[in-house]
């Protein structure tokens, strides 16, 4: 080389400005890839750390420019993937190579920024099941933060148009990618808890990159889904892409349209739960009545009157199950026109009028019930009164052998006692301990006279 | 009950079958318990076939307050 062919004298600085001049050239756009280590950021904002691999290292530095581009936070031991030029800091003599671009080896960079905002969140206790809010079983008005121009509001517009009908559906009409969508997302789900008026909101948009989901990785989203008052479920592109607002959120979607789907109950499933409740409330009257008139069928017997009237309100609740069974057995899609037709048979053979029949009837019947109880106890005490004179009558036997005698009074077989009540003139009964006499009273003596 | 929510009437259709089936009711009970059910069943088996469907736009006004513009779906989008 010519600078050799002499002796010419270089200064320090000359030689090291040529040797600066010489490895820009020649390596102005190189990729390395090495282990991370002596890493530092100092106050100025620029990212200082050596690559090394088993036989060598390199300086790096990364100017603050490109190190606030950084979405992930390179540490000592992580293996990188840097792109740079080499260049030589001439005041200590040393080349390094200055970085503008760097990604973890391995995985990207945007999934390494995930990896790490989660483990941060997840440390902060963002993502906790104790803090998520349960999604309300039939929301009225349903909030939906979108982009108005993407596949997304199609989906869940379209699932929502065969779904259940009596909703109201707000949209926030966001950006939901690039420059700034982040912040818009985050302000939407804000001025819905500030609107107030939704039970329940979605947030997310159609399938795209990692890209082009990554408003939905950013820590404002993440932050404003968590501080949401009012349940957030996160639908964000296909079942396969998580993203951070699916942790934090109350629910995670698969997609914008299976949040559609959890939201909305379709309307075959709701007639569905009307149809099996209306079953079983006919089911429960049915059991109830059915104890009633078994108690008034075994009353009857016992009066031994006939149970025709009774008969009549079981059938009644038999027929109309028959015809619910028959509703059960039909297939789904007529489940609907099945349980209307039923309702209406329900109104028509108007259950009020039932129920009124079977007033009526259990009043009447407890009334001849009554009556019926009445006269046997009446004619309890008719027997027991006739036995009860007959017992007086026979209980003093005994004495009577001994030649006593029983004087009544007629017509009333009032028993005397005392001569004073009775007058002349009055017919009198004796019994005798074998047969009786009939006697008039001749004279009458007082006691001791 | 013209005011009412589906999901109210659905709810108390619930409630007064499950009242009917634990059988602690008094017959006259029992009975007004089924004309209730009754009518919920009714009620919301009509507001299944009712279509209230609205879909609109919330959008935020400078001054922070909000207005709801009716949405449409333009079908060559998307």
């Amino acid at each position: 080389m010519e600078l050799f062919a002499e002796k010419r004298i270089l200064t320090v600085s000359q030689l090291t400005s040529l040797i600066r001049g010489v490895l820009e050239e020649n390596f102005e756009h190189v990729w390395v890839e090495g282990e991370t280590s002596n890493l530092s950021m100092p106050v100025s904002g620029h990212l200082y750390f050596t690559l090394k691999d088993a036989g060598a290292q390199l300086r790096c530095v990364m100017f603050r420019a490109s190190a606030r581009a950084l979405r992930f936070k390179p540490s000592d031991g992580m293996g990188l993937i840097v792109r740079g030029r080499l260049s030589v800091y001439e005041q200590r003599g040393e080349y390094q190579l200055i970085v503008e671009y760097m990604e973890p080896l391995g995985v990207g960079a945007l999934q390494m920024a995930f990896i790490q905002l989660k483990e941060r969140l997840a440390g902060e206790g963002l993502f906790d099941e104790s803090h998520k809010k349960p999604i309300p079983q039939l929301p009225q008005r349903i909030g939906i933060v979108t982009s108005v121009t993407g596949a997304a509001i199609h989906d869940m517009l379209n699932v929502l148009n065969r779904r259940f009908a009596n909703v109201e559906i707000l949209i926030t009409p966001v950006k939901v990618q690039g420059e700034g969508a982040a912040e818009e997302i985050a302000a939407a789900i804000r001025d819905f808890n500030r609107y107030k008026e939704i039970d329940v909101m979605i947030v997310g948009r159609g399938g795209g990159s990692l890209e082009d989901l990554w408003a939905f990785n950013e820590e404002v989203v993440v932050r404003a889904i968590y501080n949401s008052r009012i349940p957030v479920i996160s639908a964000v592109g296909h079942e396969v892409d998580f993203t951070i607002a699916d942790f934090v959120a109350d629910l995670r979607a698969p997609t914008p349209s299976a949040a559609a789907e959890l939201v909305v109950k379709s309307k075959t499933e709701l007639a569905a739960e009307v149809e099996a409740l209306s079953h079983r409330l006919v089911q429960g009257i049915r059991h109830r009545l059915a104890g009633v008139d078994a108690r008034l069928f075994s009353l009857l017997r016992s009066l031994r009157e006939p149970s025709m009237l009774l008969g009549h309100l079981g059938q009644r609740v038999d027929d109309l199950l028959g015809r619910l069974d028959l509703a059960m057995q039909n297939g789904m899609s007529r489940r609907k026109e099945r349980l209307a037709f039923l309702l209406n048979n329900l109104r028509l053979t108007n259950p009020a009028l039932l129920v009124e029949r079977g007033r009526d009837m259990l009043a009447s019947l407890s009334a001849r019930g009554e009556k019926g109880v009445r006269r046997i106890v009446e004619r309890c005490h008719e027997t027991a009164a006739v036995d009860s004179a007959r017992l007086h009558a026979l209980s003093p036997l005994l004495t009577l052998a001994r030649g006593y005698s029983i004087v009544r009074k007629l017509p009333e077989m009032k028993v005397i006692k005392e001569s004073s009540r009775i007058e002349r003139g009055d017919r009198l009964e004796l019994t005798f301990h074998s047969g009786s006499a009939l006697c008039i009273v001749e004279e009458k003596k007082q006691a001791g006279s | 009950m013209a005011a009412e929510k589906f999901e109210t009437s659905l709810k108390k259709l619930e409630e007064v079958v499950k009242k009917l089936e634990g059988g602690e009711l008094s017959l006259e009970d029992s009975l007004k318990a089924f004309e209730e059910g009754v009518k919920h069943a009714a009620f919301c088996s009509r507001k299944l076939d009712e279509a209230e469907r609205r879909v609109e736009l919330l959008l935020k006004q400078k001054d922070g307050s909000f207005v709801k513009e009716e949405f449409r779906l333009e079908d060559d989008q998307g």
